[in-house]
């Protein structure tokens, strides 16, 4: 058999294959040729075909079939063969293949030899891919290099000692007497490679760490010799003794120096000395520097020197070197946090990298840019924000979109402008926002109650423009399906009202209907929003027509919307007025307390929402009447007055539920149900009578009075419900010291979060004057986390011929209510 | 660490490819593919970092090659740029104004060389001299190996 053709030349020939199919039929063709080469057990050549092999490899052929050569090549004698034997175990080897244990004896063996070049094969080889068993078995041999005086071996049994660290942690012990005078070394390799391996049993073990801090002073004067020595061409690059090691040492001072009194102080010099001493005209310099500002920032430094720190970065931002900017942006962004007033004086710079060209760099100061925004600076990095959302990649848009929304909740100065805020946005980068903001913004809309007018004239005038982005038109439609009256009346104050007839706002949503750029859901958005309008508008008649025709609509959500609706227009008529009146206020979570009344979207209450609520406290006063009186109407008011779980108050809620609307939640409709169905919370279904339930008293707890004003005094007496000691049963008593008696008397309530409530049916709606009687109701008060008990309550009542309305806070409640 | 690093051609060919963490075949296609993808399209005066999953990967272009690493959170990023140009100068330093086609046809001591100057993705040894000397010590090994046996290595 010829002997097999050279590495060069192969890779020769298969360069001059012009096509991919040549060069694999050049390629099978050599498979094979080395394939019965390895068969006839060929000693002499078989470094060579490995070598080819790795060629082909690297190619992207298979070359597994030459594993077990590899393992023969290693436990030759030859030196040549070593080194492609252990050069193909790390490229055709791996863990996952049991083969790979064969290697061990080998690995074993290869460390005790005596040339040093072979047991630096070995280290390499089991420092680069040893799996866990390997290292166990071998780790032995290497603590016995860590502790040889050849540098050459010391340095790679030190690395090889890191990589069985890092597989098997269990180990770390052993290596430690080693590790004793490890620093003392003048040799660079090993000094370098003995940080690493003390970086590692820091990161790993915090009794380590603490061992290991005394080396402080010692890594500190290894630092200062480094600098203050002269020019040392061994280890020179560009001006800077050894930067690899500089850095290296900087990184365990972090470590080490984290949370630590005492270090901390022992590295302050230092870290001063580097930060004002080094060369920052090349790349290696700032290496060094941003190393430093890093530890500077993570250990307990002193003030100035920490503005040192910012400072370094803040020079760093004004480099022409993008990767130098960029490095400062992230390590900003890491300090933005802690050092927040520092970063701050640097803020023009960071606004002014938005308009970088480089993507990278456009991020980082987005993020930056975004961590920075606070109540005094508000407008101007809005407007800095808007403008980059307005010309940056579509990569970006739906994080600063997001990023937008959320600064202008947290700081917006006025109403007006945070509306324009969100219609910029909407305008410009609508179709990236995340579906999540339709809600939250239709929510802040009605909340901004002088506004409407404004917003829903920009809105309209927004669509007239362009209908292709679904969030600008899901908001546009519902705002206008709200407050289109306003818009045709031409009331804004804001700006110049415009002229806007019924039939052209019409128009503009039934080209929504029609659209093919409209989404099923802005679809349900528009048709709500026309059957809104029948209540707003005059022309009736056309809004009936489109509800009639969409009655047949092959989308079942549109469908079943419509012919819901023309059930309202045929036999509901009656409720159709207040069915679609002006949504109410809806009140907003409070960030900070937890005990505000929480408005919850339709989603988050899955249950729930099925049941009804007494409506939100805070709306306008004829709505709650309306919806009482309108429910009142039906078969299921005794079952509506009994059962008021005071859940967080969705206010409309029943509308929703009534027309299946997406209002609130945005998302998918929940089936709506025409008559009310009540999914109870577990403790009403025990045997509830229009009778509240009277278990053992609680012993003794005094009665409190909860309200007092205009002659209406209601008492509040608490009994504790046996079977679940996390229920109080609170009785009300309304007494009226007036001379004329309160008509219509209605008390509602309203508790926080966590809390439960459920207002059973009152003995009458009459306060009898002089004190003649009483009006008593039953409130039962779920406290399953035992937190102090608040409630909100409503009064509402006629008096002498006058609708009278009031709202309270109850916070007086005795410990042992809620305990 | 370094989880891997990787050199490729300006048509992205791979041209040498070390792993410093075990993975299968399939997924050093996948990561060859997305770094070769990733760092292609930068444009010639962007910074010379890059963001990919939970690493950060730092290229930079010497004549038609590409070098790239991967870097964990913790690694400073200017200093394996200085990394990469260490190794590029000890590959100029032992071919002679090094080239791609030195690389690709003596791929072999380009590994050699590599494993003289990192392991376990750490730096090893900092003096450009000692790297220099070993490799030369170790070839000197293979020669007179060779010289024994009286036919070529390979």
């Amino acid at each position: 058999m010829p002997a097999p053709i050279r590495l060069r030349e192969l890779i020769r020939t298969i360069r001059t294959a012009r096509t991919q199919a040549e060069e694999r039929e050049m390629i099978q063709k050599e498979c094979a040729a080395i394939r019965s080469s390895f068969r006839e057990e060929d000693n002499t050549y078989r470094c060579r075909n490995v070598a080819k092999l790795l060629y082909m490899h690297m190619l992207g052929y298979p070359a597994h079939f030459g594993q077990l050569e590899c393992l023969k090549l290693i436990a030759s004698q030859k030196f040549t063969d070593k080194r492609i034997g252990y050069l193909g175990a790390m490229l055709l080897l791996d863990e996952r293949q049991d083969v790979h244990l064969l290697m061990t004896n080998c690995i074993k063996n290869d460390l005790n030899h005596s040339t040093q070049y072979v047991q630096g094969l070995a280290l390499c080889t089991l420092g680069c891919m040893g799996s866990s068993e390997m290292c166990r078995d071998l780790a032995g041999e290497v603590e016995k290099l860590l502790k040889t005086s050849n540098s050459y071996l010391r340095k790679k049994a030190a690395l090889c000692a890191v990589h069985v660290i890092r597989k098997v942690p269990e180990l770390m012990e052993m290596f430690l007497p080693a590790t004793k005078n490890l620093l003392s070394e003048k040799n660079h390799g090993v000094l370098h490679t003995s940080v690493v391996l003390l970086t590692e049993m820091c990161e790993r073990s915090p009794d380590m760490l603490t061992h290991f801090r005394k080396l402080v002073p010692q890594l500190v004067r290894i630092l200062k010799n480094l600098i203050m020595s002269g020019y040392s061409p061994e280890h020179d690059v560009s001006g800077i003794s050894d930067p690899f090691l500089q850095v290296r040492i900087l990184r365990l001072l972090r470590i080490l120096g984290k949370s630590d009194d005492d270090s901390s102080e022992a590295m302050n010099d230092i870290l001063a000395q580097v930060a004002t001493n080094t060369e920052t005209s090349k790349n290696v310099g700032n290496a060094i520097l941003y190393e430093t500002v890093l530890t500077i920032m993570d250990i307990k430094s002193e003030s100035g020197l920490r503005v040192l720190a910012i400072n370094i970065l803040g020079r760093f931002l004004l480099n022409n070197d993008k990767n130098i900017r960029y490095v400062a942006l992230t390590s900003l962004l890491k300090t933005v946090q802690t050092d927040h007033n520092a970063v701050q004086r640097h803020r023009s710079t960071i606004v002014d990298c938005l308009k970088d060209l480089d993507v990278s760099i456009k991020r980082r100061a987005m993020e930056l840019s975004f961590a920075l925004v606070n109540g005094n600076n508000i407008r101007g990095m809005m407007k800095e924000l808007l403008y980059f959302l307005d010309s940056c990649d579509p990569e970006f848009k739906a994080d600063c979109a997001s990023g937008v929304f959320l600064a202008a909740e947290k700081y917006a100065p006025s109403k007006r402008w945070h509306i324009d805020t969100i219609m910029r946005v909407l305008t410009t980068a609508g179709s990236y926002v995340r579906d999540d903001s339709v809600p939250n913004l239709i929510q802040l809309i009605t909340n901004s109650v002088e506004m409407h007018a404004y917003t829903v004239q920009r809105l309209y005038k927004a669509l007239l423009d362009d209908i292709s982005q679904q969030p600008l038109v899901q908001v546009a439609s519902w705002c206008i399906g709200e407050y289109g009256d306003l818009l045709v009346s031409g009331q804004c104050e804001e700006e110049e009202p415009i002229q806007v007839t019924e039939d052209e706002v019409l128009d503009v949503l039934e080209g929504l209907l029609v659209s093919n750029l409209s989404t099923p859901v802005t679809r349900g958005y528009a048709l709500t929003a026309i059957m809104k309008l029948s209540t707003r508008f005059s022309s009736v008649n056309r809004i009936k027509k489109v509800v009639s025709i969409y009655g047949s609509s092959i989308d079942v959500e549109l469908q079943q919307r419509a012919v819901e609706y023309n059930a309202l227009f045929k036999k509901y008529d009656h409720m159709r007025p207040a069915l679609l009146e002006r949504m109410p206020i809806m009140e907003k979570t409070a960030t900070n307390g937890p005990t505000e009344i929480v408005q919850t979207n339709g989603e988050t209450e899955s249950s729930a929402l099925d049941s009804k609520h007494p409506p939100s406290i805070t709306q306008p006063p004829n709505q709650a009447n309306d919806l009482l009186d309108l429910l009142g109407g039906n078969d299921v008011v005794p079952v509506i007055q009994t059962t008021l779980p005071t859940k967080p108050a969705s206010a409309g809620g029943e509308l929703l539920d009534l027309l299946g609307d997406l209002s609130l939640s945005g998302g998918p409709t929940p089936a709506p149900a025409p008559s009310v169905p009540i999914s109870q919370p577990p403790f009403l279904l025990d045997g509830l009578s229009s009778q509240p339930l009277f278990n053992d008293t609680a012993a003794g707890i005094p009665p409190m009075t909860a309200y007092n004003k205009n002659g209406l005094k209601i008492e509040f007496t608490f009994e504790r419900s046996n079977p679940n000691p996390n229920i109080s049963v609170i009785t009300i008593h309304a007494s009226n010291s007036t001379e004329a008696d309160m008509t219509d008397f209605v008390f509602q309530a309203a508790v926080p979060k966590t809390f439960q409530l459920q207002l059973l049916s009152p003995s009458s709606n009459i306060v009898p004057a002089l004190n003649q009687g009483n009006v008593t109701q039953v409130i039962r008060v779920l406290n399953p986390q035992k937190q102090q008990l608040r409630m909100r309550i409503k009064l509402t009542y006629t008096y002498k011929g006058a609708p009278v309305q009031d709202l309270a806070e109850v916070n007086n409640f005795p410990p042992q209510s809620w305990q | 660490m370094m989880r891997f690093l990787l050199l490729f051609s300006r048509q992205g060919k791979i041209r040498l490819q070390k792993w410093f963490l075990p993975l299968g075949e399939r997924e050093k296609k996948k990561i060859i593919r997305d770094m070769t993808t990733m760092v292609l399209a930068r444009k010639p005066r962007t910074c010379n970092f890059l963001h990919w999953k939970d690493l950060k990967i730092v290229y930079k272009r010497y004549a038609s090659l590409y070098f790239c690493c991967g870097l964990e959170e913790e690694d400073n990023e200017l200093l394996a740029l200085e990394v990469l140009h260490r190794y590029v100068e000890l590959l100029d330093k032992y071919f002679g104004n090094v080239c791609e086609l030195d690389i690709i046809f003596n791929f072999e001591k380009a590994y050699f060389i590599l494993d003289e100057f990192l392991m376990g993705g750490e730096v090893q040894e900092t003096s450009k001299q000692s790297i220099a000397k070993s490799i030369e010590a170790s070839d000197m090994l293979q020669e007179t190996m060779e010289e024994y046996m009286s036919k070529p290595a390979f």
